[in-house]
């Protein structure tokens, strides 16, 4: 249900594997996160992340079980890289399946707005050179509020 | 021994992700523990950030809460998301 990898991941692969696991689903939303090539800062050459096992994959099962509990899901599954990468290699990929579309879409969503806040995850950058630890954006932030994460907001005061 | 781990910002101010050591008799609490290694790193008040999370065998603990010299101890800045 949780990988945590630092070799490459490939998102069609997983798919395929999802749907067949999930054959009985009527729908599957999935998510594929890629190291962007700019950011605020100007074009990325690199990204760094490290997790903290097992407390990082700890926090994802939370927050799937969260999902759990808000809508009807058949099966969920979040792969996130660690270590070095590079712009355009995929840094997260998520998969919710349910019986209706509504479900799938907002579960990956919320799951989305989990790992790019509160997972326990530290990011570095680089950009001409310079590496730079990065903390969340505020707009991050409001996304995750969006679901009433008491989870969230206990961890920002 | 004890295991230290630094994350984030911290493991490029201490120049490590971890180290096994022994603690000092006299560190008994978390807050001790942040006070021995800002002096030993001279991290300038880095490590006694309150938004440095300090986590004890994978539980985010309280700055009173004692430590032992067995602990797996992690010192955690704000989290970056994936």
């Amino acid at each position: 249900m949780i990988t945590i990898t630092d070799l490459p991941i490939h998102s069609g692969d997983l798919l395929r594997a999802f749907e067949a696991e999930n054959a009985a689903a009527g729908a599957i939303v999935t998510f594929t996160g890629q190291v962007r090539p700019n950011s605020n800062s100007g074009a990325v050459s690199a990204l760094f992340l490290q997790a903290y096992s097992p407390m990082t994959e700890t926090g994802i099962e939370r927050a799937i079980k969260t999902a759990n509990a808000k809508w009807p899901l058949t099966g969920v599954k979040v792969v996130h890289r660690v270590g070095e990468m590079q712009p355009g290699d995929t840094i997260v990929f998520v998969a919710a399946a349910s019986k209706h579309r509504r479900a799938a879409f907002e579960a990956a969503d919320f799951l989305m707005d989990y790992l790019k806040t509160e997972a326990v995850f530290w990011k570095k950058e680089t950009v001409a050179d310079k590496a730079t630890w990065i903390e969340p954006r505020a707009e991050d932030y409001q996304d995750a509020r969006r679901w009433n994460m008491e989870q969230a907001q206990a961890c920002q005061e | 021994m004890a295991k230290l781990l630094y994350f984030g910002r911290l493991s490029d101010l201490t120049g490590t992700t971890v180290e096994v050591l022994d603690l000092p008799d006299d560190i008994r609490t978390a807050a001790d523990l942040r006070d021995w290694l800002d002096l030993r790193f001279e991290a300038s008040g880095a490590m006694k950030e309150p938004t440095v999370r300090i986590a004890i065998n994978n539980e985010i603990v309280f700055d009173a809460d004692p430590v032992a010299g067995d602990d797996e101890i992690a010192f955690m800045p704000p989290v970056g998301g994936g």
